[in-house]
């Protein structure tokens, strides 16, 4: 491997080996469909945190300062919109999975190359979409687009956003497709099911989602769009049409997508803990085997978005139970990751500082779960803050930090530097601190009754809305803290060794950053993922072997 | 095998060459040929995964509203002519079993029969199109096109419930018509290649995955037509 | 990339399989299209029967059983890998599944009183 050894500058690798403009955008090698993925979904982050920056001003006095009803309601929209289809669904998958699986396998790119690439230029399409939609005046129906009111009532630019949802939803299609098959077909010599690292399986349970999930909710946005284009009335109850059916199609992808949004974080904090911890993976299989559970209970789930929506009561009590069902897959990864951590040998970098944060923060993001899944306790809170906080924990508290948590490990790989260490993890704990502060506050007010998408509130719940919005100007902070130093280190961070972290994955095995094919030759695994002990030579055993 | 390799129309670009990686149809990720059309038909078949599940969101608001309506569903059944509709089923099995034959004609290496069928294939997808849209133009002069604020002409007791059900005529058979035209369009990309001798008895992925996607569009129209024409059987004398 | 011979099978479905390349013959894609034409027939005749519910179940195993023949033999699942077989069925699954938990909710609406 005298590759490695050279000094980077002169290496050739994925990233310096074109510079030009054509050779990013008519890529097909994964890693850098990866980078313009990374690009794209940090902008839209930043488009989507900037409508909550103003929703968190304007809820800091009870009246309307900062806007009036018709903005704020287009402000939460938007928000949701953006980070949900934008950001949240193709944040691991799209960046991490593609950048690390085909590595991760030992295969040279994924299945289909000009797919993955066609994928990015359709959820660039529409995001384009939904950014002309925000343009043109916004959308005020609330990212579920729920008719009537969508396709009757509303005067906003609900077609062209649902459009961006529709065109996005494809190339989280694709995005599934190529995984699945990947890993089917493309596992590196020796790559037995059971020695996939779990990330792999956390990725093939959110392809299945996303194959099975989204061609439902295109139907369903283009069946809402037609309806308000071509004015008939599928969905329009005036029209002798039924809206809870919109919510059953809507669900029926949108809860499983939660577990889009979820579980490739999970995957992310399956392959951190081990290595800091220098264990052994606690309990391989469970993880592997919840993941798929995860994804397939979670299908059955959707109807507890409906328990207030007129749905029959029988089937309210079985999407209840079901839902509980959904706790017994995550607590069993959660106990095996603690299980990982007992009695390691911990080394409290950036990236477990994250999954931490991500261990703590699902815990009490899943357990709230179970209390909306409670049908007395959800029509309690139903519609109040207590389901925005819930939802804020799984989503920022799990993947958010999942995502940074990958960003900080995998970055070596990435980029061929390492990031500023003190500087992360101080940025880890604003982080964390600023989070609390915004969320914690909304479970209480939306407990004590304040209902969710209101821009004005009753006077008694400002306190807590003042502290909600202390939090989030922390968080904000501490959002952009990451973006600076990665970028800084780009020029200025310490070359990274091909594995820093002494890391037992084949993505290690190869030069950081990689060659345009990854491997110099493929690689032969011989034995399971995370072989860390104190009796393996340099306490670990990489997963692969170069062929002599 | 040997007697379809015989009967090949251009050189073997594999019996030339021992080592793998001299074959042209084989992109740089994969290893062998094998890899590759594994791939090809698993990412196929997840792609029609997909589709019965964007199909299947219709099936589900058809079967809602038609347990809901039975009898306004059961009357405007009878205003769609289940004659143009057994045509074109007609058609649309015949282009499955001629799609089929294109395929086996692309696997035995035999260039012209599959130009000619996959021709066929697509000749027949142009006038089940058309038979479709002889049926659009009737229900347009009818007024039973209840779409864009267009007079819904409706002599039974149902009015608003028959206009549902016509809602979901045009959405299903208008996205099935889009697949067909999506499909045609594909397989005038293949004759094209096919004229070009693109393909052999070593390469003809494109077109068993056409195949794949051909039959798809077919098996959902077997499943619209007694739904959508057959409601309450058919009325005689009509 | 090592020698070709020391290559260890990636996946056992894609692996030396003889079916990936199986050729149906001509005969049997004729018998297949011979046996969906008569139940295409078999549709309409039954069509003109008023058979109250029974028509909806017949046409729809009808529809069924078209396209498994269709599925088996001109799409060649019948001929393909392990994998085939479940990627072609899981979608089906899955429909029903969809369907099914969906349709639970309005049939059981109007069993509680207070809704009728």
């Amino acid at each position: 491997m005298a590759a490695i050894t050279a000094p980077v500058s002169a290496r050739k690798h994925y990233l310096n080996i074109d510079y030009s403009w054509r050779s990013w955008l008519l890529t097909v090698d994964h890693k850098r469909i990866a980078i313009l993925y990374l690009l794209s979904i940090t902008l839209f982050f930043f488009v989507g945190g900037f409508f909550a920056t103003l929703l968190r001003l304007e809820l800091v006095t009870p009246q309307g300062d900062v806007v009036q009803a018709e903005t704020y309601n287009k402000l939460f929209t938007m928000h949701g919109v953006t980070m949900i289809f934008f950001f949240l669904i193709p944040s691991i998958p799209a960046v991490l999975g593609n950048f690390l699986l085909p590595l991760m396998i030992g295969a040279r790119d994924l299945a289909f190359p000009r797919l993955n690439l066609l994928s990015w230029y359709l959820f660039m399409l529409g995001a384009l979409s939904a950014v002309a939609a925000m343009a043109a005046g916004g959308v005020d129906t609330g990212w579920t687009f729920y008719p009537p009111y969508s396709t009757r009532s509303s005067n906003s630019q609900v077609v062209l956003t649902g459009l961006g949802a529709f065109i996005a939803g494809f190339s989280s299609i694709l995005t599934g497709l190529n995984f699945i098959v990947t890993i089917h077909t493309m596992r590196a010599p020796g790559l037995t099911w059971f020695r996939l690292p779990l990330f792999v399986w956390a990725h093939y349970a959110t392809s299945l989602i996303m194959l099975l999930g989204t061609p439902v909710i295109a139907i369903t946005i283009a069946l809402a769009g037609i309806e308000r284009l071509l004015r008939i009335g599928i969905f329009d109850p005036a029209l002798g049409g039924d809206p809870v059916l919109f919510q059953h199609l809507f669900w029926f992808y949108s809860h499983p997508a939660v577990y889009i949004m979820i579980l490739p974080g999970m995957g992310v904090i399956s392959e951190i803990i081990p290595c800091f911890a220098r264990r052994r993976i606690f309990g391989y299989r469970f993880i592997a085997f919840s993941s798929f559970a995860i994804a397939i209970i979670g299908f059955l789930a959707w109807g507890h978005h409906l328990f207030v929506s007129g749905q029959s009561v029988y089937a309210s009590m079985t999407f209840s139970a079901i839902t509980y069902l959904v706790a017994i897959p995550s607590a069993i990864k959660t106990f095996n990751w603690t299980a990982t951590l007992y009695k390691g040998s911990i080394a409290y970098r950036t990236p477990l500082w994250y999954a931490l944060w991500f261990i703590g923060l699902f815990v009490i993001g899943g357990l709230t779960g179970l209390f909306v899944a409670a049908l007395p306790v959800d029509v309690h809170v139903h519609d109040t803050y207590f389901v925005v906080a819930h939802f804020h924990y799984i989503m920022v508290g799990g993947q958010v930090m999942a995502y940074l948590a990958a960003l900080h490990f995998w970055w070596p790989k990435f980029s061929g530097r390492m990031y500023p260490e003190g500087l992360a993890k101080f940025a880890a704990f604003t982080i964390f601190i600023g989070f609390n502060l915004t969320f914690f506050p909304q479970f209480i007010l939306g407990y004590l009754g304040m209902p969710r998408r209101y821009y004005t509130y009753a006077p008694e719940f400002q306190v807590l809305n003042v502290l909600s919005t202390a939090g989030a100007s922390i968080l904000a902070f501490g959002f952009i803290l990451p973006m600076v130093y990665f970028v800084w280190s780009l020029r200025y961070g310490r070359k990274a060794d091909p594995n820093p972290w002494e890391a037992t994955g084949l993505e290690w095995q190869t030069s950081s950053p990689p060659t345009t094919h990854n491997f110099e030759q493929t690689p032969v695994v011989t034995h399971g993922p995370y072989a860390y002990s104190p009796q393996e030579p340099h306490d670990y055993l990489p997963q692969g072997v170069a062929r002599v | 095998m040997d007697d379809a390799r015989t009967r090949m129309d251009e050189p073997n670009p594999l019996s030339a060459t021992v080592d793998r990686h001299g074959s042209p149809y084989l992109a740089h990720h994969f290893d062998d040929l094998e890899q590759q059309f594994e791939s090809a038909r698993l990412g196929t078949w997840a792609f029609l995964a997909t589709e019965v599940m964007f199909f299947g969101g219709m099936f589900l608001a058809y079967t809602v509203y038609r347990g809901a309506y039975p009898e306004a569903f059961a009357e405007a059944s009878h205003h769609l002519d289940w004659r143009l509709g057994a045509l074109n089923t007609i058609v649309l099995l015949t282009s499955s079993l001629t799609m089929a034959l294109a395929v086996w004609a692309g696997q035995t290496g035999r260039r012209r029969p599959l130009i000619i069928f996959l021709a066929i294939t697509m000749l027949l997808g142009l006038v089940f199109l058309g038979v479709k849209s002889v049926e659009y133009t009737e229900k347009y002069l009818e007024g039973h096109m209840p779409l864009l604020g267009l007079p819904f002409a409706w002599e039974g007791e149902h009015a608003g419930q028959a206009a549902l059900f016509f809602d979901l005529y045009f959405v299903m058979t208008g996205f099935h018509a889009l697949h067909m035209i999506i499909g045609i369009g594909i397989i005038a990309v293949l004759i094209g290649l096919a004229w070009r001798g693109r393909f052999n008895a070593h390469y003809f992925t494109p077109i068993e995955m056409t195949g794949l996607y051909w039959h798809f569009v077919d098996i959902v129209w077997v499943f619209l037509y007694p739904l959508l024409y057959l409601i309450g059987g058919i009325a005689l004398g009509e | 990339m090592g020698p070709y011979e020391q290559r260890i099978p990636r996946e056992q479905s894609s692996h030396h399989d003889p079916m990936v390349h199986h050729i149906i013959p001509v005969r049997t894609y004729l018998l297949v299209f011979g046996v969906l034409f008569v139940l295409f027939i078999l549709t309409v005749v039954v069509a003109f029967f008023d058979l109250g519910l029974l028509n909806f179940v017949v046409a729809i195993s009808i529809a069924a059983a078209k396209a498994v023949l269709i599925i088996l033999y001109f799409m060649h699942v019948r001929y393909s890998s392990r994998m085939t077989w479940v990627f072609a069925g899981a979608a089906f699954v899955w429909l029903a599944l969809m369907l099914g938990m969906t349709m639970a909710d309005y049939i059981s609406r109007s069993w509680l009183p207070i809704y009728r």
